[in-house]
């Protein structure tokens, strides 16, 4: 039974009570309410919860609590002292090693141990003894120039400061254009920041979901009467208990039920919820549930799903299986390929893969007395989940508060209402008690919405020049049970293949199919990934076919400003051709291109993506970004409103720079309350590489009406006539004679003395009429467009299949950066995020269709370990829709780097390998196949 | 009725107390069964707000001045900050949490105290609530039910520094008087 230990944790003496199964993190969470430790795992291979025991780091999700009687403990909570934070902590804000901060303190505390241990460890010492730590956003490579600048400190010695390159635009900024750390960063640093479950709130319980075992069936019944009779448990609802409508994320194919009615479609649908005193009882609850399936016939492949006689998985619509089609012809296809003088085809074959951010997701609802709901979630949209909870309760928004806590990123998976979110709101009211409910890493890939796996036919034609003149794209889109964003994801990896490169003719089929597995999604680049990996793949082999060098292929094609391409996408900006001529110099291609030792191959790939889709999931007119900015009455701070979502990509710092910018204040002189629907206007929150381009003009126009007013005030104070003044820096002056000023919060505390608060307002929605008339031409436009182009290096060991990348040369045409860093930080986490889904990431089902890779150690994705040298570029552009000239980077810099390292690969390796992921496996057949061949031949 | 069974362990030297002399308590928190191991000096009001995260019962003074903390122990009012955890088992507790029913419906003192404006800053409102429900418990089956000065004196070790008492006599006086007819609907 319970044991008594004694230990130290932070300094503190504790004598506690425990029981045998909790774990030392259970013990710092649930019981010292020290929540900087993080839960990613609870199977030791994530590291968020790492802790020193007695001085060395340890997972504290394998530590069982009773393990440490007589023991010290050391948590991220102590680092910090009354007279500031760790050097460790202290670089990793400054360099910008922080994202979405959630492996942040596991992370800082290895270090730590790291340090202790070695305190002259090396960079490549520093880079294996972090591999147990796993983050997703930031591609290591800032956290292991912290941690160099953290040792170089702590050992007394200055780190070389890195050249910084000033893109032309921002010359004249203040704000704009500098490199700052994130705003959030030392709170995530210090185990401050608060995620979703991280809150406990009075008297709360907690909930959980019954998933179907089965890929397919017909819920004969449900029995909840024996989990109801056990001790603890509160609430049981099935299908019968929630409303009779369907729901889902995009509006023509809401096809989910809240929980399954009649049927169940994957292994992972949603049966039952449960509400009890604690997790524990919650699953024990679950398997009291007895239901009846009657079994179907499932499918799982999409080729056998659109066979006529294939199972299907609804019965009134989706015949054969095709939940979305798409038509797409421009041009003239026949003459297109008629003019070419050489034309190859392929087909490829995409992976199915999963954010997998190191947060899982997370919600706790709570109802008040007015019967109005709160919702605390770890989402990216905060708006749309307020909408689609609003449409599911049938309650007007007011009476529905949303509020997004510091998420732990996402990436496209928290990028849609949830289950969670949905049933922790009906649980509480059930209870009225608040309810909490949360996925462990087995239920985050039951759930899905990860990347579809596509089968792309690709072909190509082009003239001896190298000029194309056709492009035919097929792509089957394996979509998985239900629709989620799989619409947009069928047209996006259509419509987005014509940026890049001019071409006049172009045939698109789109088939999005159902099968029996977990519904697949919007992931980091929405459907481009793959048809980009293929095309750039094919690109590189038809130069290679008509001798021409791949560079310049891509150089000849290549997008230019203010173009309208043939499928009525507007580009304004583009300095595409800027960024392959980068990549080009920096890697030294011309010396290693075809010169290298077999086993050794350099490749190039190419991407962008929108800068914030033109039209908006859910049709209204209200502007997409909105903010409002209030002034305190001294002057001293402006606090910007916004309701677009920081999901660790750095929005609320960007946003606010925007903002300082336009009002003419320095940095350290406003803070960001961002995505909470009661308190912030409404903005459709972070997906489509939005948030920038869009926020971000909010965010200025907003600045510009405060400082108009100040202005004003000013302008009686300096007796001379408001045109005739600016500000800057915190001073407002008299244009011609910088030397006549006051200080801007004197101009804006006379504007509160004499008009009241001092508030701006600002909105933005895209240009009206953006793209053709044919359906489905909304989706793929946007205000502007960005551009990236990478080129890899690798090394492909011959005798066993590992391919080790080497080099990642990147340039962006991002429009202007507004932070640098932070625009770094999205580009490398990028490139990382791309390379570990090309070489690891693939989930694996049985032949029931369940996951069998679900966590983090059989589903790989890339550590500290694997990744190469990254040199990234933000090449000078001006957008002139954008924000000081802004356009996106996030989920562009991921869509050039599948093909750029396919590519490497094949030149490495003298063979192609059509299929994601690349693995060792796959290149050995490969290199056997082509030794088999030529000693046939 | 004891439907549920909660388990809890008080893991934690909070408020100094140490677990190295552990008592098992068994008792029933809100209708649910609760089994505790316990520091054998444990407070009342620590198990409920520190151990069972019932923050509704509220400390205003920790000496039995204030009556902030008052909860029912078999029904009888009595300040959770003097009253040893141990001394529970066996008994039924309810606090502020369990007055509202499984259906959402307030009790008839809550609804008193909503409609009656006896309300301000709230941090005495849910002992203030305990101690009328005791007083409603009491007079159930009572001949004579008290009349407003036996009630003020009753609620005399309930202090409120914002209404001046009058809208809380008001309402203890609806809730029990009234008792038996409807008071108004609040939610």
């Amino acid at each position: 039974m319970k044991q008594i230990i004694q230990l130290t944790v932070n300094g503190n003496d504790y004598e506690l009570a425990v029981k045998p199964g909790p774990t030392l993190l259970d013990l710092l969470r649930d019981d010292l309410k020290l929540t900087g430790t993080k839960k990613g795992c609870e199977l030791g291979d994530c590291g968020a919860c790492t802790v020193l025991l007695d001085g060395k780091a340890v997972n504290s999700c394998l530590v069982l609590a009773v393990e440490c009687d007589g023991r010290k403990v050391e948590t991220i909570e102590s680092l910090a002292t009354i007279n500031g934070l760790h050097p460790i902590q202290k670089a990793f804000i400054e360099k910008g090693a922080i994202q979405c901060g959630y492996c942040t303190p596991g992370m800082i505390m290895r270090v730590k141990s790291l340090l202790d241990e070695k305190p002259d460890a090396s960079k490549e010492d520093i880079q294996n003894g972090i591999t147990g730590n796993l983050c997703r956003c930031t591609g290591y490579k800032k956290i292991i120039e912290a941690v160099e600048t953290a040792r170089d400190k702590m050992n007394g010695k200055e780190s070389e400061k890195p050249a910084v390159h000033q893109q032309k635009a921002t010359g004249d900024l203040s704000v704009v254009g500098k490199s700052l750390p994130k705003l959030d960063a030392p709170d995530k640093a210090t185990g401050r920041a608060q995620y979703t479950d991280d809150i406990t709130l009075p008297n709360m319980l907690y909930g959980k979901l019954l998933l179907s075992p089965v890929p397919h069936a017909v819920i004969k019944s449900i029995d909840v009467s024996e989990a109801l009779k056990l001790p603890g448990v509160k609430a049981i609802l099935t299908g019968a208990d929630v409303p009779d409508i369907t729901w889902g994320t995009s509006p023509p194919r809401y096809d989910e039920y809240i929980l399954a009615k009649k049927k169940v479609r994957f292994v992972g649908d949603v049966v039952a919820a449960v509400a009890a005193v604690d997790e524990e009882t919650c699953y024990r609850a679950l398997k009291l549930i007895n239901v009846d399936y009657e079994e179907l016939p499932s499918v799982f492949d999409p080729m056998e799903a659109m066979k006529p006689g294939a199972p299907r998985l609804f019965d009134d619509k989706y015949e054969n299986n095709i939940n979305t089609r798409v038509d797409h012809h421009f041009g003239d296809i026949e003459k297109g390929f008629a003019e070419a003088d050489h034309v190859r085809e392929a087909r490829f074959v995409g992976n199915r893969t999963y954010q997998n951010p190191i947060e899982p997701h997370c919600s706790i609802a709570e109802w008040d007395r007015h019967g109005r709901v709160t919702l605390y979630s770890s989402t990216q949209v905060v708006h749309y989940v307020h909408h689609q909870l609003g449409r599911i309760l049938d309650m007007p928004l007011g009476n529905i508060r949303v509020v997004m806590t510091h998420c732990g990123g996402g990436f496209g998976a928290k990028a849609a209402t949830t289950t969670l979110d949905v049933m922790s709101v009906f649980l509480a009211k059930k209870t009225g008690q608040p309810v909490k409910m949360r996925f462990n890493r087995e239920e985050m890939y039951l759930y899905g919405r990860g990347r579809h796996k596509q089968y792309i036919d690709l072909k190509i034609g082009v003239k001896k020049d190298g000029t194309i003149t056709a492009v035919k794209q097929k792509a089957v889109l394996e979509g998985g049970a239900y629709s989620s964003f799989g619409i947009v994801s069928t047209y996006y990896a259509g419509s987005m293949l014509t940026t890049n490169y001019k071409f006049p003719n172009y045939k698109y089929d789109g088939y999005r199919v159902n099968t029996n597995l977990p519904p697949c999604g919007a992931f980091r680049g929405h459907g481009c990934p793959q048809p980009r990996f293929a095309f750039e793949s094919l690109l590189s082999m038809v130069a290679d076919d008509i001798g021409m060098d791949q560079v310049e292929i891509r150089l000849k094609n290549a997008m230019t400003p203010e173009y309208h391409t043939i499928n009525d996408l507007d580009i304004h900006s583009c300095e595409f051709k800027a960024c392959i001529e980068e990549v080009k110099k920096k890697s030294g291609w011309e010396k290693k291109k075809g010169k290298m030792p077999r086993g050794r191959g350099i490749g190039i790939g190419c991407g962008g993506f929108v800068s914030g889709a033109g039209y908006p999931i859910y049709r209204s007119k209200f502007p997409h970004s909105n903010a409002i900015i209030k002034v305190e009455e001294d002057g001293s701070k402006a606090v910007l409103f916004i309701g677009d979502a920081d999901i660790g990509q750095g929005s609320d710092t960007v946003l606010a720079m925007a903002a300082c910018e336009a009002m003419g204040i320095s940095f350290d002189r406003i803070s960001v309350i961002s995505a909470d629907s009661d308190i912030t206007p409404v903005g459709f929150g972070a997906y489509s590489s939005r948030v920038t381009l869009m926020g971000g003009n909010a965010s200025k126009m907003a600045g510009e009406e405060i400082k108009k007013q100040v202005l004003a005030a000013a302008a009686s104070i300096l007796n001379c006539g408001e045109n005739n003044l600016d500000s800057k820096d915190n001073k407002v002056f008299v244009k011609d004679h910088p030397d006549q000023f006051i200080s801007w919060e004197e101009a804006a505390r006379t504007h509160f003395s004499l008009k009241g608060p001092l508030i701006g307002k600002g909105h933005y929605s895209p240009p009206e009429g953006l793209g053709g008339k044919y359906k489905g031409a909304a989706v793929g436009t946007s205000p502007a467009y960005s551009f990236s182009a990478t080129i890899c290096e690798v090394e492909a060991d011959m005798e066993t299949g590992k391919v080790k990348v080497l080099n990642f040369w990147d340039a962006h045409d991002c429009g202007t950066a507004i932070n640098p860093l932070a625009v770094e930080g999205q580009a490398e986490g990028s490139v990382v995020m791309g390379m570990s889904e090309v070489l690891l990431e693939d989930e694996v089902f049985d032949k029931k269709g369940k996951i069998i890779n679900a966590d983090l150690h059989n589903y790989l994705i890339a550590t500290s370990a694997d990744i190469p040298a990254i040199d990234t570029t933000i090449v000078d552009s001006y957008e002139p829709q954008g924000p000081y000239g802004a356009k996106e980077i996030g989920e562009g810099a991921i869509v050039p780097i599948l093909g750029a390292l396919a590519n490497a690969i094949s030149d490495a390796i003298g063979v192609r390998i059509y299929d994601l992921p690349i693995t060792p496996q796959k290149v050995l057949e490969a290199i056997h196949s082509a030794k088999n061949k030529s000693t046939r031949s | 009725m004891l439907k549920e069974k909660k388990t809890r362990v008080p893991s934690k030297n909070r408020n100094g107390y140490s677990p190295s002399t552990l008592v098992s308590v068994i008792f029933s928190l809100n209708g649910s069964q609760a089994t505790c191991s316990i520091p054998s000096s444990m407070l009342l009001i620590d198990l409920i707000r520190e151990e069972f995260g019932l923050t509704g019962t509220k400390p205003g003074c920790r000496e039995g001045e204030c009556g902030a903390c008052t909860v029912l122990v078999d029904g009888h009012a009595v300040n959770s900050c003097l009253y040893l955890t141990v001394n529970i088992n066996g008994k039924e507790v309810t606090t502020i949490e369990g007055l509202t029913g499984r259906d959402g419906n307030l009790d008839p003192v809550q609804k008193a105290m909503i409609s009656k404006g006896a309300i301000q800053c709230g941090f005495c409102t849910p002992g203030m609530v305990m101690s009328i429900k005791s007083l409603v418990n009491r007079n159930k089956n009572a001949k004579k039910k008290m009349n407003r000065e036996e009630i003020k004196k009753s609620l005399e070790g309930n202090l409120c520094r914002c209404t001046g008492y009058i809208k809380i006599i008001d309402a203890a006086e609806a809730a029990i008087t009234k008792m038996d007819e409807k008071i108004t609907e609040i939610h």
